[in-house]
């Protein structure tokens, strides 16, 4: 079987394994759309307030909001999604299993993970977005060129979203409990993605540094990109950058990390 | 069903089961039920924070991280606040109000039976049958399951808000609106554990759709941070009538601040929000005995 063959076939599992929870994923779509609603009506107080907030007509902070719900669970922003699995195989040391296989462990999460986000993507962003379209006025792009566009910038958003998920799941081989990584992780993804508040309208330098921290690429940049506010190119650009760095210091941990193991018994 | 009575120096004591002679409500009246629930819910609670307390550094970690997850929601008004003056015509200080009281209530709802959304993963690993042969109503064991002493981060995170609400408010206290603020903290926090038991209820019947019960509790505290005006009056209309999520801090907090709800109900339903807690929390009960009820094993 080709590499590419077998990622593929790795990825298609990770859509299918999230596919089988039909009644799950409804139950998300549900809750995805309620908190749509409520963000909608704070944001649409905020922007009567003060319109063009940080360069945004309340048109588009509407879409913000849906946006955000969309990318909710395709960016893991609040649940967690491989990492739990993979702090579990590293504390019990099934890890060691996993090390002798002939695939690459990283690259090997990476396809499961993708094929995760494409089936929340389908399954947790399709519907959220149709509702708030229903329901609210939105500044949904017409032609199909940005929604492609916004496409590319969920992909690697998505590389992004499990670069530092990754990292974060691989401490545990030094902390060997990953609960307070993982909080941390979960916490600092939230404020700094823009889920609570889009990050052009932070505050002076905080903004800025949002603006530039890797979280910015799951929900900021995507959105952006769909609203037409921000040049695809550029984006991508930060995108893969992070994608870039966020991987290359996953490897060096990961050779450190199994330097480390000691398979106990035999 | 076994007494869990122990003696002073700790040896169980015979159980009583001469019929209705000291008990007036009778051997297995609600009353009984209820005090033995009570108990079986502070021994296995007590049990889960003498484990959490084995990792002390582990537990003030988790504690804190409790308190700084819930303080970004409070971030992100205090972001919003930094380029407006007001929402919705609410000041800061007010929405702090709000913000603290549905913060504290939730929380302490959160704090004693917030264990309550796994039972949809009981239900599907077949380990609620474990709960059902033990002679402690399954409730108390469901409630006091994982009790997790962290989540007083969230408590305190509120507590925080409100004290800075009600440092800087200003309001021409009267008794009855001094005497509000505890009771919208107590009747909301039986609101919220109402929600936690009715959604626990549901989950019987769908296993695996916990979240559609996030969507109520996690969602209605959210929801009722900010001032009511801002939402469309079909959803006040549900939130007063349907699910009575109003009544933790809408209607009872803007009686505080001297403001009229937007939906034009009298001002004595202020002081409704005990009634209504107790009514939601007997309509949960109703509806959590149907679940169990309805409960088939896995039979795996």
């Amino acid at each position: 079987m080709g590499t590419g063959r077998l990622y593929a076939a790795v990825a298609a599992g990770g859509f299918r394994r999230y596919a089988t929870y039909r009644v799950a994923t409804a139950a998300g779509v549900f809750t995805n759309t309620v908190f749509g609603f409520i963000l909608a009506y704070t944001y649409m107080a905020l922007w009567h307030e003060k319109p063009h907030l940080g360069g945004y007509d309340q048109a588009q902070a509407l879409t913000y909001v849906w946006v955000g719900q969309a990318m909710f669970a395709v960016m893991v922003l609040g649940s967690a999604g491989f990492e739990e699995e993979l702090i579990e195989r590293i504390r019990t040391g099934d890890i060691a299993v996993d090390l002798y296989r002939p695939v690459d462990l990283q690259l090997w999460w990476l396809a499961a993970d993708l094929g995760r986000a494409l089936f929340q993507l389908l399954g947790r962003g399709v519907v959220p977005m149709m509702c708030g379209a229903l329901f609210f006025d939105l500044a949904l792009p017409s032609g199909p060129l940005p929604w492609l566009a916004c496409l590319v910038a969920v992909a690697l958003g998505a590389v992004v979203s499990f670069a530092i998920r990754y990292i974060v799941a691989l401490w545990a081989f030094w902390l060997l409990d990953g609960a307070g990584a993982m909080q941390i992780t979960w916490l600092t993804g939230v404020f700094f993605s823009g889920m609570l508040l889009p990050l052009n309208v932070f505050p002076g330098a905080l903004g800025e540094l949002a603006r530039a921290l890797p979280w910015s690429a799951l929900l900021q940049a995507p959105a952006d990109v769909l609203l037409g506010e921000a040049d695809p190119w550029g984006t991508y650009a930060f995108q893969l950058a992070w994608a870039a760095v966020l991987l290359a210091v996953g490897r060096l941990i990961q050779s450190a990390a199994t330097r480390k193991v000691v398979v106990q018994g035999g | 069903m076994a007494d869990l009575d122990e003696r002073a120096d700790g040896r169980p004591v015979a159980p009583v089961r001469e019929a209705g002679t000291e008990d007036p409500f009778g051997e297995y009246g609600t009353y009984r039920r209820v005090r033995d629930g009570l108990r079986a819910y502070r021994m296995i609670a007590a049990m889960w924070i003498r484990s959490t307390m084995a990792y002390r550094a582990s537990f003030a970690m988790t504690t804190f991280g409790n308190f700084a997850a819930t303080s970004f929601d409070f971030v992100a008004i205090l972001l919003m606040f930094s380029q407006v003056d007001e929402l919705g015509g609410f000041s800061l200080p007010e929405i702090a109000l709000l913000y603290g009281t549905s913060a504290v209530a939730f929380g302490l709802a959160d704090l004693m039976i917030g264990s309550m959304d796994r039972l949809g993963r009981r239900v599907r690993d077949g380990t609620l049958d474990t709960l059902l042969v033990r002679p402690v109503p399954v409730l108390a064991q469901v409630a006091a399951d994982k009790f997790a002493l962290r989540r007083l981060g969230r408590v305190t995170q509120g507590l925080f808000v409100l004290g800075y609400a009600l440092t800087t408010l200003d309001i021409a206290w009267t008794p009855a609106k001094v005497l509000m603020i505890p009771l919208m903290v107590g009747s909301g926090g039986l609101i919220f554990a109402a929600v936690f038991v009715g959604g626990a209820a549901f989950q019987f019947v769908a296993q695996d759709a916990s979240e559609v019960q996030n969507a109520f509790t996690y969602g209605g505290a959210t929801l009722l941070q900010y001032p009511p005006a801002l939402f469309a009056k079909d959803l006040l209309r549900g939130v007063t009538f349907v699910l009575p999520l109003a009544f933790v801090n809408w209607v009872p907090g803007l009686y505080v601040l001297g403001r009229p709800y937007p939906l034009d109900l009298p001002s004595w339903l202020a002081f409704a929000p005990p009634l209504v807690g107790v009514a939601c929390c007997a309509l949960a009960g109703v509806a959590w005995r149907a679940g169990l009820r309805s409960y088939r094993s896995t039979g795996s």
